[in-house]
């Protein structure tokens, strides 16, 4: 097991590595470039060369990513130029964070904890009412673009019926104490119960918005897995014991059920990713998918690394957690 | 009854006029098993014989009531120590199956669950049935699995499905099955998915505990090798009928029916010139015709007559010894 986690903590590293090729190269051969960004499109070429020169642009690619690299892992990934003007890009994307983080959970919670019971509902009763009507939703769920889903939650839920906050994470003038940055946690830590509720509140239309596509996803693959293991040879056996009805759900169906499952939700974190940039900017909720789209609009290069860059780290890293999920509860994987 | 070795015994289980009919939605209903009856006494290993899609594992799943309840109609009865299992509520048949019937299957790998180890899955039995702990069913489960003839088995209660070899997995299963020493033995093709030494093994190891246990043994096959082995009394299906039964001694040396002499005449022997040509039943289930006004089997058949296309032939015989034909070998006694 020790090994598994070890060999593929080093493989891990290396699509870093690559990843980091990659998106260096790719965000140098987009149209503009940083020079414009910097000095605007109408300058005189001496004045461009010069800051080229100072930026160290004039130099060949590979010489570049080096330096590029020698100083991303001192932590070192240049100033912000217009998301943040003059905050060090890392701390741009730190101190987003835990927006984010507390969005996603918040959300991937919901997914998986409707998904997951409804799909296993859903193939336990083929072909009824309730799995036909749980089917319908999920493809719609699917097919809805997450920007339109944020844009109806927030027309009927925070204008029309005004239940809930229209945008952001707080209430402005509200005071409350900042631990980690996840607003929720904080309330709680500190028992500010009333800023907790408060931001509780802000969360939960962009959550539910960036919800749909995982929870739909989860849905089907969880109903389709269920399914495909009722009608195991195993499940049969299971009942020839005479075992409850609870043993059999648990120890046999969902057991084995989950296995696509743990690998689905590992893969939609990757989707999160992306809809935190929708939802975030529907809510303007200040996290890290409304940096990156700002980033890329105002052509902030530095933050643009930075977040793209932690956004694989982040991806590459769940999928780490997944296969060691997997592991565990696949002895298949684990025993050799 | 005189001339069957347990004649006197009262059956332990008595299935009558078996029916299980397929209805699939906007589907033509089909008939799996058709008025099948036989007995089983208690000790005794009786065989249901026959080729793929002839109503044998129907017929079990349906007494362990394990068909699906959507799209299958079961009628008939299956008297089980005085109680009707196809009559009983769902609750009450899971407290019987496991405990006093229980049931091999074909496939030992995918007939274990792949993430649970051994030791719990037979473990779980005894906790479900005997109400013992996980921690009290554990020695036992040790024990089982070494009466079934595991070396090594407290190890093995911690290994998973996957890591053992297939006549292993088999030899597990059986454990699991007389956990709670049941009454009924109910064993689908249980060599069917194995190698030939495995296969004796199994069958050899079978019919020890079923002398040991005084358990009753069902043994559904298409393999008269395994019923010649096995088994006191024989029960040949064809189309979801009965179509002969005897002693095993009787139907060997004296079958009646075309269809058993067509199934011994295909087995493979030892004693056959080299070169000579196996003979199989010509034709396949597919041809058969409806019950209702003709014997199935008459477009295979090569002793057929006019009457075998135009009426459907009765039993001939007993609970112990009979057949369904017109023109049985050796004509009619």
């Amino acid at each position: 097991m020790l090994r598994f986690v070890v060999r593929r903590l080093l493989q891990m590293c290396m699509v870093v590595v690559v990843l980091s090729m990659l998106v260096f190269v790719w965000l140098r051969s987009l149209p503009g470039g940083p020079v414009s960004a910097i000095l605007g499109e109408r300058q005189t070429p001496q004045r461009r060369a010069a800051l080229e020169a100072a930026l160290g642009l004039d130099q060949p690619l590979p010489v570049q990513y080096l330096k590029f690299m020698e100083r991303a892992i001192q932590g070192n990934f240049g100033v912000s130029t217009k998301v943040l003007p003059g905050e060090d890009a890392l701390d741009v994307f730190l101190s987003r964070l835990p927006a984010t983080i507390e969005l996603s959970l918040l959300a991937l919670f919901l997914a998986i904890t409707l998904g997951i019971p409804l799909g296993y509902l859903a193939a336990r009763r083929q072909g009824s009412v309730t799995d036909t009507t749980a089917v319908i939703f999920s493809l719609v769920g699917v097919a809805v673009p997450v920007f339109f889903t944020a844009f109806l939650l927030k027309y009927f839920f925070a204008v029309e019926w005004n239940l809930l906050p229209v945008s952001g994470r707080q209430t402005t003038g509200l005071d409350a104490t900042r631990v980690t940055g996840m607003f929720v946690l904080d309330g709680v830590l500190t028992r500010e119960w009333d800023a907790a509720w408060d931001a509780v509140k802000h969360l939960i239309l962009p959550a539910v918005a960036l919800a749909t596509i995982p929870f739909a996803v989860i849905f089907r693959i969880t109903r389709a897995s269920v399914l495909d293991v009722l009608d195991e040879d195993y499940v049969r056996t299971a009942e020839a014991k005479g075992l409850t009805a609870q043993v059999i759900r648990g120890r046999h169906v969902l057991r084995n059920a989950m296995l696509p499952v743990v690998t689905t939700v590992g893969l939609q974190v990757g989707g999160l990713l992306a809809g935190a940039v929708l939802t975030e900017t529907v809510f303007s909720y200040r996290g890290v998918g409304d940096a990156l789209a700002t980033a890329f609009r105002e052509k902030d290069y530095p933050v643009l690394q930075v977040l793209i860059l932690a956004a694989a780290v982040i991806y590459v890293l769940v999928n780490l957690l997944v296969d060691i999920a997997y592991a565990v509860i696949d002895p298949r994987i684990r025993t050799r | 009854m005189t001339h069957h070795p347990m004649g006197s015994a009262e059956p332990l289980l008595a299935v009558r006029d078996l029916r299980v009919t397929f209805q699939r939605h906007g589907e033509k209903a089909f008939r799996a098993v058709d008025g099948v009856s036989f007995d089983v006494r208690p000790g005794q290993t009786v065989g249901l014989v026959g080729e793929s899609g002839c109503g044998k594992s129907v017929t079990s799943l349906a007494i362990m009531g394990l068909l699906p309840k959507r799209g299958n109609r079961v009628e008939g009865t299956a008297i089980f120590d005085g109680e009707d299992l196809l009559s009983l509520s769902p609750s009450a048949m899971r407290d019987r199956r496991g405990a006093d019937i229980a049931m091999i299957f074909q496939d030992p790998l995918s007939s274990l669950n792949p993430v649970v180890t051994i030791g719990r899955q037979v473990t779980e039995v005894m906790e479900r049935h005997q109400g013992l702990s996980r921690k009290d069913a554990t020695p036992k489960a040790a024990e089982l699995l070494e009466r079934v003839g595991i070396p090594d088995p407290r190890a093995r209660l911690i290994n998973y499905p996957h890591q053992l070899s297939g006549g292993m997995r088999q030899r597990a299963l059986i454990a699991m099955a007389l956990a709670c020493n049941p009454r009924l033995l109910i064993a689908d093709e249980p060599t069917t998915a194995l190698d030939v030494t495995i296969q004796a093994q199994i069958l050899a190891l079978l019919k020890e505990l079923v002398v040991d246990t005084g358990t009753a043994l069902v043994m559904i096959t298409h393999d008269l090798g395994v019923v010649a082995g096995l088994c006191d009394e024989v029960n040949v299906l064809y189309g979801g009928k009965i179509v002969e039964r005897g002693g095993r001694h009787g139907l060997f040396q004296r079958p009646r029916h075309p269809y058993t002499v067509g199934l011994l005449n295909s087995i493979p022997r030892l004693d056959a010139p080299r070169g000579e040509k196996l003979s199989p039943v010509p034709g396949s289930v597919a041809d058969n015709l409806p019950w209702d006004s003709a014997c199935a089997f008459a477009p295979r058949c090569p002793n057929v007559l006019d009457v075998c296309t135009q009426e459907q032939p009765g039993w001939d015989g007993d609970q112990v010894v009979g057949y369904r034909c017109f023109n049985p070998m050796g004509g009619p006694r």
